[in-house]
């Protein structure tokens, strides 16, 4: 499985879903637009979320890369299966849990972070977690500095895929289509994503 | 009491009452049904949630469409609110697909918040849950809990005191998923002591709270002692929201007493507001103040005066007799979703009032219609002589139609209105270019005394938006 493409296919999908996402970014950056009446707003706002959601990532990866070098492969995914399940069920007993501390006027720290603990509260990286298993990490580990430039990529990968679609439905939204799309276009994305979520770590737990 | 709440949760699309912002939000489809909150000022039969049809091809417009009790005595309804508004579409903590679906309605002397279920029954709306005054007290230190308002994040109270009756009130934060109560909000509160309102620019990061008195200082009534002293609250405090610290304070003078409803712009992107004072120690005037951003700071200033109106000794309440003149007592206002039309109860003259506040530091008025006060007690086409005044106020999302109660509070209404106020809903219409009518259609006695009106969908006080 080491020369798999489809989990590189995957990571991009999974970007352009969280770009898709309102409560992901564009909506945040479409509102920053709004708020301060140019689109310079809706573009500066891009970049730090962006940023944000690398991080929660990142997080991730690193300790996917760090587990699967230290523990048997069976167990990863056994690890990896549990917390995707349990974090699914979180999220359907309490699908609004969201970080608080947060208002319209952060700067570019402040929309950063916010990213980075949506994103977590998500589960956006850890739903990498499968994927990643499928990547050459562990394979063909020879140094450190080889899984983390493997993993480096697979976050990137993802996160262009997300500011791409991010920054595209942002000033669309922003410059043509207006804010009368929330009303009908945004779907309870989180339901879906909590099955998606416990499907996916009893995959991850049936193909161990 | 046992919780039969259920998840509210849209599948698809958001809550179709929510509205991104407030120009969306005036585009909603007409109300068909009011929720209004009556109470028993003797307190010998439980105070009920009243629902209104106020559809205008109704046969039963502007009458009762049901009503449910509450389970005790006293506990003296007033203001009331939902669980989930338009802020819910905010991006920085977006739950789209909560229901507006839950009113919270509290008692503002018994302390206990009440959960009805709109959903089912929409006319006959079930109680699921109460909030016991002892987990306010115990889990935010407050008591008699006032003004509601759906956060982005939570359900906001004010409270007007601590258990004991003194200082201070604040606001504590309720779970719009199961209704518990999470804690007093304030994490530093500075010097404030005293509490009322508060409301917010949410594309600021700023909240606004305003003063009346104690619950000490208002449960027996307005004490001329108090007010003579200039006691009771007239500072105006400035908040930081998401950090949740007092910022600043602003005094509108000691004469300026009872500082209450605060009415900022609909617009996120605007950074005013108007806030109504009841009376002056100088002359019983009310005024109008606007508090704005300028640079980094707040300030406020005055932009109407309502004067006194003389009157006659012998025609005045005892409270009242030494001044010679009947005080306009400004109570409520309420600010249409348009930011352009601001109204004013004058519940002492019995004087409803319109103002074009296009620009907010100039007020133009625009229209008055008068229906009962203290001396003059104007009738409506459908009533014979009418008592209290014009005081809680309610404006459509389209600005059209205004609902209108007129009873102030238990212990103050027998001082102004000795005789016993005979309560009453009403509705009066607004001229697109401004000016005023009452609707000969819609004027609906009551037994028990009349307050807070809120309508199917959202109202111009029961929203805030995040989007211009």
């Amino acid at each position: 499985m080491s020369n798999a493409w489809w989990p590189w296919a995957v990571l991009v999908l999974l970007g352009a879903y969280h770009g898709v996402n309102p409560g992901m970014g564009w909506l945040f950056a479409v509102a920053r637009g709004l708020q301060e009446k140019r689109r310079q707003a809706v573009l500066s706002s891009l970049l730090p979320i962006a940023l944000g959601h690398e991080a929660a990532i990142v997080v991730v990866v690193v300790a996917v890369s760090l587990t699967e070098q230290f523990v048997e492969p069976y167990l990863v995914r056994l690890i990896a299966a549990l917390v995707l399940v349990s974090f699914g069920v979180f999220k359907l007993a309490k699908p609004r849990s969201h970080p608080s501390g947060f208002g319209m006027r952060v700067g570019f720290g402040g929309l950063a972070g916010w990213s980075f603990l949506m994103s977590t509260a998500h589960g956006a990286g850890l739903m990498l977690a499968p994927v990643l298993l499928g990547l050459p990490i562990a394979a063909a580990y020879h140094s450190l500095s080889e899984i983390s430039l493997t993993a480096a990529a697979a976050a990137t990968l993802h996160v262009a895929a997300m500011l791409l679609v991010m920054g595209a439905v942002a000033v669309i939204v922003y410059e043509r289509v207006g804010l009368r799309i929330l009303r009908r276009g945004w779907f309870n994305l989180d339901l879906g994503w909590s099955f998606v979520l416990i499907g996916s770590g009893a995959i991850t737990l049936f193909t161990a | 009491m046992k919780k039969e709440m259920q998840m509210a949760t849209t599948l698809l699309r958001p809550d179709q009452t929510f509205y991104p912002s407030p120009k969306l939000a005036s585009e909603a489809p007409v109300e068909t049904l009011a929720y209004m909150v009556t109470f028993d000022p003797t307190a010998k039969t439980p105070d009920r949630l009243v629902t209104l049809d106020v559809d205008p091809k109704s046969p039963n417009f502007g009458n009762e469409a049901g009503h449910v009790e509450l389970p005790n005595l006293g506990d003296e309804l007033h203001h009331f609110g939902w669980n989930a508004c338009s802020s819910a579409l905010c991006p920085y903590a977006p739950h789209p697909h909560i229901e507006r679906r839950y009113l919270l309605v509290p008692g503002l002397r018994s302390s206990r918040i009440y959960v009805f279920d709109t959903k089912a029954d929409r006319t006959k709306p079930k109680l699921v849950h109460t909030i016991s005054a002892e987990e306010i007290a115990s889990r935010a230190g407050y008591s008699r809990p006032h003004t509601i308002h759906c956060g982005p994040d939570g359900i906001y109270v004010s409270a007007l005191g601590a258990p004991d009756g003194d200082a201070p009130g604040g606001i504590f934060i309720i779970d719009h998923d199961n209704f518990s109560v999470k804690g007093r909000w304030e994490l530093d509160r500075g010097p404030q002591q005293l509490a009322y309102d508060f409301w917010w620019h949410l594309g600021y990061d700023t909240a606004i709270t305003s003063e009346w008195g104690t619950p000490k200082m208002v449960e027996n009534g307005v004490n001329p002692e108090i007010l003579l002293a200039g006691g009771y609250g007239h500072k105006l405090h400035i908040w930081d929201l998401p950090k949740r610290r007092h910022k600043q304070e602003i005094d509108l003078g000691p004469e300026q007493q009872m500082v209450l409803e605060l009415r900022p712009a609909h617009d996120p992107t605007k950074a005013y507001g108007f806030v109504g004072v009841v009376t002056s120690l100088k002359d019983l005037s009310s005024s109008i103040w606007v508090w704005h951003l300028d640079g980094s700071t707040y300030k406020a200033e005055k932009v109407i005066e309502i004067p006194a109106e003389p009157a006659a000794e012998d025609e005045l309440p005892p409270l009242l007799k030494g001044f010679k003149a009947v005080p306009p007592l400004v109570s409520d206002i309420n600010l249409s979703l348009d930011d352009r039309w601001l109204y004013v109860s004058a519940w002492g003259t019995g004087e409803f009032l319109q103002y074009d506040v296009s620009d907010p530091f100039k007020p133009k008025k625009t229209g008055s219609v008068h229906l009962g006060g203290i001396v003059r007690k104007a009738a409506h086409p459908k009533s014979g002589p009418l008592n209290g005044g014009p005081q809680m106020v309610e404006v459509s999302r389209d600005g059209k139609r205004i609902y209108l109660t007129n009873s102030l509070y238990a212990s103050w209404d027998v001082q102004f209105y000795p005789e016993g106020i005979k309560s009453w809903v009403t509705l009066i219409n607004a001229k697109p270019n401004g000016g005023l009518s009452l609707d000969d259609g819609f004027f609906t006695e009551f037994q028990q005394r009349t307050h807070q009106v809120h309508l199917e969908g959202g109202d111009a006080s029961s929203d805030s938006y995040c989007y211009p």
